[in-house]
């Protein structure tokens, strides 16, 4: 028998020669990603991932895995292989050529007349 | 207000909640897949986290601090039902009685949160959200697996059958309790059997489980009293080795 410190390992009587196998690639659940609000009202963050072989199961890891410290009130989850996505080689297409100043908001000038509509004037 | 009655009840339902929380913390790092290992883990600390609550209401009342009390009876001096100390055997038992128990420690507060004892009230209050977690936790894995295949409706079957003379124990009539009931302190354990079954009985059927017929019930009582199985006594020992190593110690 396995001799453990650990008096639950010393129970479970576990022989020398460990027969169990480990799982298989893929033998296990899918997974959802977890959205998380801290707030009523803030957007839901994306805080991670769950197996659960259904979306009700997802719920509960979920609640226990990403809302059991501070702030929560709600959570999100969605199957991964709902998730549309970009393909890492296409991003490029992120980069843009930087001399568009005609683009940016930067050349308005707004705030003589937000502060102006503030006073009340 | 009958300070004998209270403590009696404090201490049934604060041992219960001590004792399922050692049990179920026993999974921790052998649970089936991490996710849960985690969930149960942490309702397990929950449950830690109420009993020691209602040892502050009991210390309050002229009773010892909650580590003197948690930390050094003997198995005879605690007050659970006998459900709550077997041991946890395979996972499916252990979420059986996860089952039977959180509707039973969950209907129990959420009575007492009108009670007319106002500390026990407040607690009740206090802890409503963690034991809707855990109740919602349980009826999905009672309903998931029920209903899964052949071999997980069995399995789940058999646990309900094993358990569930234990849990009608978790009933088990008080000499206080017509005190406890005039007074509006707790509306007593037959009624919370009664609204226990109600609750527990739609969400079996949906996981196509059966109630053992009602001419095979025969409570097992005694814990309330101190009458114990010989898996007590052990579970107690090692939960008490590192504090009585060294009592004095501050943590």
């Amino acid at each position: 028998m396995i001799k453990s410190l650990d008096p639950r390992v010393n129970r479970a009587a576990i022989a020398e020669e460990n027969t169990i196998e480990p799982l298989k690639d893929l033998d296990q659940w899918e997974t959802y990603e977890v959205f998380h609000q801290k707030r009523r009202g803030d957007q839901h963050m994306h805080v991670g991932i769950v197996h659960a072989p259904n979306a009700e199961m997802a719920l509960i890891f979920g609640k226990e895995q990403f809302g059991r410290r501070g702030l929560s009130v709600n959570i999100w989850v969605v199957k991964t292989r709902d998730v549309f996505t970009t393909d890492y080689e296409d991003s490029d297409i992120f980069e843009t050529v930087p001399e568009k100043q005609y683009r940016e908001a930067g050349g308005y000038k707004v705030m003589d007349k937000i502060n102006k509509f503030k006073k009340g004037l | 207000m009958n300070t004998e009655a209270i403590k009696e009840l404090l201490y049934k339902m604060a041992d219960d909640l001590l004792i399922i929380g050692h049990r179920n913390s026993e999974w921790t790092g052998l649970g089936p897949i991490l996710e849960e290992d985690i969930s149960f883990s942490s309702m397990a600390q929950d449950k830690i986290g109420q009993a020691q609550a209602l040892y502050v209401l009991l210390n309050d009342l002229g009773e010892q601090e909650p580590d003197t009390v948690a930390f050094t009876r003997n198995a005879n001096q605690f007050h659970n039902a006998q459900l709550l100390e077997l041991p946890n055997g395979e996972y499916d038992f252990s979420l059986m009685r996860h089952f039977l128990y959180d509707h039973a420690d969950q209907l129990r507060f959420e009575t007492l949160a009108n009670s007319s004892y106002e500390p026990l009230a407040k607690v009740a209050r206090k802890v409503k959200g963690e034991l809707k977690y855990h109740v919602f936790h349980a009826n999905t894995w009672v309903v998931k697996l029920g209903s899964a295949n052949e071999e997980s409706h069995a399995k789940m079957q058999n646990a309900l059958n094993y358990a569930w003379n234990y849990a009608l124990g978790m009933f088990e009539p008080s000499a206080h309790e017509d005190i406890l009931v005039a007074e509006n302190v707790f509306i007593g354990e037959e009624s919370l059997q009664e609204r226990w079954l109600a609750n527990i009985t739609p969400i079996l059927m949906k996981a196509g489980l059966s109630i053992p017929t009602s001419d095979t019930w025969n409570p097992v009582f005694g814990g309330r009293k101190g009458m114990h199985t010989e898996h007590l006594a052990p579970l107690v020992e090692e939960m008490s080795e590192v504090f009585r190593y060294d009592p004095t110690a501050e943590w």
